[in-house]
């Protein structure tokens, strides 16, 4: 059974920040829905409340960040960059200042449909220049994203997970490299994010349908190691299944069909995630499986690839985490 | 540093330079000019506390934009001096006015009269809408409306770490119809923010034309008070006035000046291009040299050979 760490970020970000005065903790007016409502309460002197006026907040964190402050930025990932997108871009992208955007509840991770829903932030973030993104996929990411992020010199965009998050992995992240969790050599699976706790539910199944899987989980998604993928790619004999928490237009599914393409690999590729379309409110195992970002929808991602299908139904498949829409650890789902 | 000049003699300084350029290259931005000459010429020769320039009097060719494959980039900021605590430091926020402020550079011994020849030239750092790398800018602000945000970050950052220095920003009045500007002030006046100065040109004008048939503001300095600034309105192009409203009590608040300004003042003429003054073309021979005519007498100055 898998651990489920409660608020990581809240004891991690207090852990990095508490008592360095060159970090600054802002928020728009969603502080314990981004868990930093204790560190408010206890380093208030380090906290910056901004109301809700995110085109102000991103231009003064530019200005922050002129005067040498490394401000981060909590708020839900869309509301940091659909608005104030004009701010993003000459505040704090083109003078490379170290804003950290820390963007919460990515993808479908929210009930709160279209106008809480990151699905296309990693496609916008991929195309300005001097911006890195980093994405959390277990605790043990979303503990060490406040280090990996302030290691940057210059704008970072995060994707955070929040409440209850399961571990999945028991080293922390290293900015620009690539988890590698299974070493097959039939087929790669690139996934980021949730998707990843996806593929690894799935990973018995497979294997008992004799599939030898290549299982890459990336946390750093710009910068991005061409050369490392390539080899994988080179590594396996029957193409690419990328499965993600986004729209499969600009998202890492993208990332790796320019990849090949750049390289001139003629394998076969299938990208999974939100095709061309916009979700909507409902619980994260709903929509992930409504939206076919999920374990099953992987299974047969790779059987289309394959162009068999090997029997695998949701009962082969290890259990799915059930949260409860509301919880203690997140009273307002949103 | 100070300059030899009079405040009002770098006013008409830069109106010349502005007027020069113009007649030059059939155009240009001549009522900011008007409009602004007064206040920028304050800002520079009297107002602010700055350093020597720590850049060469003949600016750079552009250098590359901000990148981590451009490890020697800089702003232009440094012809304002250096960054140092005690120092004010002064965003342009309506960056079309970048003209105006190349040539308040140069009438106050901070940039050479070669610098604007270089205006909007390819590969030049002296750019039409000044850029981040442009003679005395620091930041990017031909996004109208973001400058103001961006010096209440940096206020906010030099009251915290205890630098005297205050932070000015010059704004143009069309910059009150955007959001962010009232959202600049209420986050002011909820953090205290008041090492935070502006100076609005109030000439009434924008891109379409006059603006009250673009769309109303109406009372802005009431609205400015009542966001949390503490506002005054004047006379812009009146010093006296000006450097009085810079005295003005606002502890807690950042201090607004309303500067009221005619588009047109010393160069009657313009009044002819009435209301579409945010960019002067000429639309014939005849009419550049009738302008270079009246506004030559308006100046003082001999009427410019621009032919050669």
């Amino acid at each position: 059974m898998v651990e489920m760490v409660s608020r990581p970020y809240a004891t991690a970000f207090e852990k990095f920040a508490a008592g360095n005065p060159d970090i600054l903790c802002l928020s728009a007016d969603l502080t314990s829905s981004c868990e930093i409502d204790g560190f408010r309460d206890r380093y208030p002197d380090q906290f910056v409340s901004m109301g809700m006026a995110e085109q102000n907040m991103l231009s003064f964190a530019g200005g922050l960040g002129l005067a040498g402050f490394r401000p981060f930025i909590h708020t839900f990932g869309v509301f940091m960059y659909r608005r104030p997108y004009d701010q993003l871009m000459a505040s704090i992208a083109y003078p490379r200042r170290k804003v950290r955007l820390m963007g919460f509840l990515p993808g479908v991770t929210t009930p709160g449909g279209m106008t809480h829903q990151s699905i296309e932030d990693i496609s916008v973030m991929r195309s300005i220049p001097n911006m890195t993104i980093l994405e959390t996929g277990d605790a043990t990411e979303v503990e060490s994203i406040c280090e990996a992020a302030d290691s940057i010199d210059g704008p970072v965009w995060c994707r955070v997970l929040r409440g209850s998050v399961p571990r999945l992995f028991d080293t922390p992240i290293k900015v620009g490299e690539m988890r590698v969790l299974s070493e097959g050599d039939d087929i790669l699976v690139v996934t980021a994010g949730i998707t990843t706790e996806e593929a690894m539910r799935a990973r018995s199944a497979l294997a008992n349908a004799g599939l030898s899987i290549r299982h890459i989980h990336l946390h750093t998604i710009k910068p991005f190691d061409h050369r490392q993928l390539l080899d994988h790619i080179g590594s396996v004999k029957h193409g690419v299944v990328t499965l993600e928490n986004h729209v499969t237009e600009g998202g890492i599914g993208s990332l790796v069909a320019e990849t090949m393409a750049d390289a001139g690999v003629g394998k076969r590729l299938v990208r999974l995630g939100l095709k061309d379309t916009y979700a909507h409110g409902g619980s994260r195992p709903y929509l992930m499986r409504y939206y076919g970002l999920d374990a099953l929808a992987l299974v047969r991602g790779i059987e289309g690839l394959m162009g068999q299908e090997f029997g695998i139904s949701e009962n082969d498949l290890d259990a799915a985490r059930i949260d409860d829409v509301h919880s203690l650890v997140k009273a307002e789902a949103l | 540093m100070r300059n030899e000049k009079t405040t009002e003699e770098v006013a008409l300084g830069i109106r010349r330079r502005v007027f020069e350029h113009a007649m030059r290259n059939n155009g240009g931005y001549l009522s900011q000019a008007c409009s602004a000459a007064e206040q920028l010429a304050w800002l520079y020769n009297e107002e602010l506390n700055l350093g020597a320039p720590t850049l060469p009097p003949v600016p750079e060719p552009f250098q590359g934009v901000p990148s981590a494959d451009n490890p020697d980039y800089h702003t232009g900021a440094g012809y304002n001096g250096p960054f140092t605590p005690e120092y004010d430091r002064l965003f342009i926020a309506p960056a079309h006015y970048a003209l105006v402020a190349y040539a308040t550079l140069i009438e106050t011994g901070r940039m050479a009269p070669e610098g604007l020849e270089m205006f909007n030239k390819d590969g030049s750092s002296v750019e039409m809408i000044g850029a981040e790398h442009s003679p005395g800018m620091e930041v990017h602000n031909g996004t109208l409306g973001i400058g103001l945000s961006t010096g209440a970050g940096l206020a906010w950052g030099r009251k915290r770490r205890g630098e005297p220095g205050r932070t000015w920003v010059f704004m143009s009045d069309g910059e009150v119809q955007e959001g962010q500007t009232w959202e600049a002030v209420q986050a002011c006046a909820f953090h205290g923010i008041d090492n935070l100065y502006a100076i609005m040109d109030v000439n009434d004008q924008q891109c379409d034309g006059a603006m009250s048939s673009v769309m109303e503001v109406g009372d802005i300095a009431t609205k400015f008070r009542n966001f949390g600034a503490a506002c005054v309105e004047v006379d812009g192009h009146d010093l006296s006035a000006i450097r009085d409203a810079a005295k003005e009590a606002h502890e807690g608040r950042p201090l607004i000046i309303l500067a009221r300004t005619s588009p047109f003042h010393t160069m009657s003429i313009l009044e002819e291009r009435f209301p579409r003054l945010h960019y002067v073309r000429f639309k014939s021979e005849d009419e550049r040299a009738r302008f270079n005519t009246s506004i030559a007498a308006d100046l003082g100055v001999d009427p410019i050979d621009y032919a050669h």
